[in-house]
């Protein structure tokens, strides 16, 4: 009876067992994680500090869930892989074989060599353990500075503005998420964090971090020469895979545990996905590490098939993502650059109340959509998908904006203003 | 850096604590209720129109100012935060203390009106039902009963808290008109309306509150009244009996059971409302619906035989032996229906719902064989009927369902007991257009909508596995849709054809991966 083993318990390694066991009747599955007895949703950590939810409503399954489907859990810590002789040496020294490896660990928070970086207070959010840190921090805080103006900035900027943590918020852009969202999003989003009293500071980078005598934090200075006195530094300024640990085993790295499409390693029955993996050739124009929750699931469901024997590649489809920006929803369907590539061009509409946008990219030489970002309206994710698939002309998506729309029933369209805003904008070479 | 400190936190804008406005808010209300329980306590004013005006004033002043304060002084957004660290709404001292005397003020009112002030044979009212008076002799010119009372207070609750509900969640229009006509129908149709019937000499008449719910309306001396009170009083018979055969199968089919359990019901419109700060307290737990499954199909199984009963007790022989018989036949026939539409599926839920038919005809049967106008089944048909009225439409509905908002949740009651729910849901689950579509691959199972769902439907099994949810529980109020933070949920009326998409293929990956799983 093979063994398989799966390090790390999130969403790919969850789904991959998940799917292992409906292939597989009969194997043995181990999933060993230290962060936390069961599988659960990591994306819902802010909730649970915000008070919306208790920590079990995170966890996707009932606990029983595990055992019906016979997935072993083994709450412990990796030390050590010995590929040879197929051994994983843990932290209790105890030594488990397997048949199969699967590497699903993860990410860990960036921390790019600040002076003080390291000072009580000073945290990233990932994990469990980051939270229940947060919690114990947060006790004792005035004010927190952000540093880094991405998805678990404005997260952690939300979570602590919820407990009435007054915030500021350090951004090297000249706008929130700049890099990622093209200036029009980006200022709109700006605006919304500093109605919710969020101390936005844009074009400002962190110096260094100061800690009182005990150690703890009591101020940083921007590179600006500013001081700001704080009690508390999240340092969201995005993560790396969490493989340290693979360093002699012979598993090939880069940035990520690098794999095939199948998503092998170069060492046989040793395989990785989620946060941790690295394509060797990027996909088409994603990124070789990918960490998204999405993407998590779709290794973890494509690495089960090639555990269980099948040869699948990992090949995913249109980029899609969502997030949610105080009160502002986005959801992003295939590609939409901060800055326009080589003939590409888009339409953009803003809604007068500064929290509704779409933007439409599309080639212009043969008008095809490329991309969608909306915010503050929903999209039907099956439509823009097909729309991008099918090189659907600019004109004729927005002719059909109605079919994407997935608001609310009774919710205020917009597709007529859209129209007509857009009428004769199009520009086609 | 001092200064922007200082103005930062005089903002104040989502705390969980309360600030001096939202205290002093609190603090008109719970005064305006304090006035309504010191009557009660059998202290009785001399001026009740003054001092009631007076109360019902400071609670819908106290509520009103309340909302304003917590919700317009920030954005509209979902505002949950904090409900997991307040006492009161996590199952702490408060909530227990508020689970407590609401179900006191239950039992009083049930068994005890005398108590609440109620003048027995003719004695006039002291205390809170006293207090009423005066709007009870406005509205239909006699003193106020309890029931009266009741009626104004449940009112008061939906009007208040509905107008905090509307502020809550100004962003989302299919919340703010859901919420404006549960509040219409139940001052309207639940409260002011049967009071005017009254004075003009008509039964009393919920129009919206059709049988099962409305357990008596078949009884001899509900359809004798209606008979007797000419034209109007026999629409209101054909009318009610309108809404137990077309209009509601019509709607249920059209939009699903949420026209009724969340856009009209007065038990819905108080846990929409005055219950939703304790929605997400419901239990989500298999077991819980596995004994959900069972509760509300014996008390639905329970209510229906009972009408048999109480109607065969009345009617001539040969029209006894018809409507036996057209029972009989009728149960065969939704037999061999959910039988062709769930031939593919015969889960758990199909086969509560053969065994409800099945018990159905049973009971129909030896009704008409062994019940004699006195007895049903061999048991004293009025004492039956009483047991019914203490154990389901008393201690359940009132006591449990409303008692336990702060302990159970907002819709024990419509979960567990309704017998209305589960023949609306039974109709929703098998042949309705509505259901909940997920939005391709977008969920992160954050789980919100599963907390956040009043029916304790796990919300999130289904969004995270591609699929649409169709469950006969769900009573559509919209609230797993509105807190969903990636746009993944959208209630929907659409072609009864794959609406439940069983063999979702998510989008994300090129191939269709369940394909491979399946071969």
């Amino acid at each position: 009876m093979d063994h398989i083993v799966i390090i790390g318990n999130g969403i790919a390694g969850a789904t991959a067992a998940r799917h292992i066991r409906k292939l597989d009747n009969a194997c043995r599955i181990t999933m060993i994680s230290e962060e936390t007895d069961y599988f659960f949703s990591r994306t819902a950590l802010m909730y649970v500090f915000m008070g919306h939810m208790q920590f079990e409503h995170t966890q996707p399954y009932e606990n029983d869930f595990w055992s019906r489907n016979r997935l072993e859990l083994l709450r412990d810590r990796v030390m050590a892989v010995d590929t040879d002789r197929k051994e994983l040496r843990l932290q209790t020294g105890e030594v488990i074989r397997y048949h199969k490896l699967l590497l699903a660990t993860g990410s860990l928070p960036n921390k790019f060599g600040w002076p003080g970086q390291d000072h009580q207070g000073v945290q990233g959010l990932y994990s469990k353990q980051d939270l229940e840190l947060l919690e114990e921090y947060s006790a004792t805080t005035e004010r927190a500075v952000i540093v880094g103006g991405g998805l678990i900035g404005i997260e952690l900027a939300e979570m602590l503005h919820s407990r009435n943590i007054p915030v500021t918020m350090l951004v090297r852009e000249k706008n929130f998420w700049n890099s990622v969202l093209p200036d029009e999003e980006s200022a709109m989003i700006s605006r919304h964090i500093k109605e919710h009293h969020i101390d936005l500071r844009l074009e400002s980078e962190l110096e260094e971090i100061l800690a009182d005598s005990n150690g703890r934090v009591k101020a940083i200075k921007t590179k600006k020469g500013e001081e700001i006195e704080c009690q508390l530094v999240g340092l969201t300024v995005g993560v790396h895979p969490n493989i340290s640990f693979l360093e002699g085993s012979g598993i090939e790295t880069n940035k990520g545990v690098l794999v095939n499409r199948r998503l092998e390693t170069n060492v046989p029955d040793v395989y990785a996905a989620g946060d941790c993996a690295e394509q060797r050739q990027a996909i088409g124009e994603r990124k070789a590490v990918e960490q998204v929750w999405y993407t998590g699931r779709m290794m973890g469901e494509v690495v089960a098939q090639n555990i269980c024997g099948k040869r699948v590649e990992y090949a995913p489809d249109n980029w899609f993502n969502s997030a949610k920006f105080f009160d502002i929803e986005y959801q992003t369907y295939g590609w939409v650059w901060s800055k326009p590539k080589e003939n590409e061009a888009s339409l953009y509409w803003e809604h007068q109340d500064g929290k509704k946008a779409l933007r439409l990219v599309y080639n212009t030489t043969n008008g095809a959509l490329l991309g969608v970002n909306a915010f503050g309206i929903r999209l039907r994710h099956e439509v823009c998908d097909s729309w991008i698939r099918q090189k659907v002309h600019i004109n004729e998506v927005v002719k059909a904006l109605e079919t994407a729309n997935f608001d609310p029933e009774f919710y205020r369209r917009h597709e007529k203003a859209i129209r007509k805003h857009f009428k004769g904008r199009t520009a086609i070479a | 850096m001092e200064k922007e400190y200082i103005s930062i936190s005089l903002a104040k804008p989502d705390t969980h604590q309360l600030d001096a406005v939202q205290k002093g808010a609190v603090a008109l209300g719970l005064t305006g209720l304090a006035l309504l329980l010191i009557t009660a306590f059998g202290v009785t004013f001399s001026n009740n129109a003054l001092w009631l005006a007076i109360s019902i004033g400071a609670i819908m002043v106290g509520a009103v100012v309340y909302a304003q304060r917590t919700y317009l002084n920030q954005p509209a957004g979902i505002r949950n935060n904090g409900v997991y660290f307040k006492s009161l709404t996590s199952r702490g001292a408060l909530g227990w203390m508020a689970g407590i005397v609401l179900t006191l003020f239950y039992i009083l009112l049930y068994w005890y009106p005398q108590y609440l002030g109620l003048g027995k044979d003719g004695a006039p009212n002291t205390g809170l039902v006293a207090l009423f008076d005066p709007l009870s002799q406005f509205l239909k010119g006699e003193p106020a009963s309890q029931w009266f009372m009741y009626g104004a207070l449940y009112t008061l609750a939906i009007l208040a808290f509905g107008f905090k509900f509307i502020l809550k969640y100004r962003h989302n229009r299919y919340q703010l008109f859901r919420t404006i006509s549960v509040m219409f129908f139940q001052l309207g149709f639940a409260f002011l309306l049967p009071e005017f019937l009254i004075r003009l000499n008509y039964p009393y008449n919920d129009f919206k509150e059709m049988w099962p719910l409305n357990y008596d309306f078949f009884d001899e001396w509900s359809v004798n009244s209606f008979l007797d009170s000419g034209n109007l009083g026999l629409f209101m018979l054909l009318f009610g009996v309108a809404m137990i055969f077309i209009i509601s199968p019509v709607l249920t089919y059209l939009y699903g059971k949420r026209w009724y359990c969340s856009w009209v019901c007065g038990c819905g419109g108080l846990a929409e409302t005055a219950g939703d700060p304790f929605r997400h307290l419901s239990s989500k737990k298999l077991s819980a619906w596995r004994l959900e499954r069972w509760s509300i199909h014996l008390v639905t199984v329970f209510a229906i035989l009972m009408t048999v009963g109480v109607v065969t007790s009345y009617l001539s022989e040969v029209a006894r032996a018809q409507l036996i018989w057209g029972l009989v036949i009728l149960l065969l026939l939704i037999g061999v229906l959910v039988a062709f539409f769930r031939r593919k599926h015969f889960n758990g839920q199909t086969r509560a719902i053969f065994l409800s038919v099945a018990a159905l005809m049973a009971g129909v049967v030896l009704i008409h064989y062994f019940a004699t106008p006195a007895k049903i089944l061999f048991v004293d048909s009025q004492k039956l009927r009483s047991a019914y009225g203490f154990a389901i439409g008393a201690a359940f509905s009132g006591v449990i369902g409303v008692g336990f908002y702060p302990l159970l949740g907002s819709r024990v009651w419509c979960r567990f007991g309704c017998p209305m729910a589960a023949i609306l849901g039974f109709q929703q689950r098998i042949f309705s257009r509505f259901r909940i579509t997920t939005n391709g691959g977008q969920c992160i199972s954050c789980g919100n909508c599963s907390t956040y769902c009043e029916m304790g439907i796990d919300v999130r099994s289904y969004a995270q596995s591609g699929q649409n949810i169709v469950r006969s529980s769900c009573v559509g109020c919209g609230i797993c849709s509105a807190v969903c933070p990636r746009g993944v949920l959208k209630l929907e009326n659409g072609s009864p054809n794959n609406r439940m998409k069983e063999d979702p293929a998510f989008i994300g990956n090129a191939d269709n991966l369940m394909e491979y799983i399946k071969k």
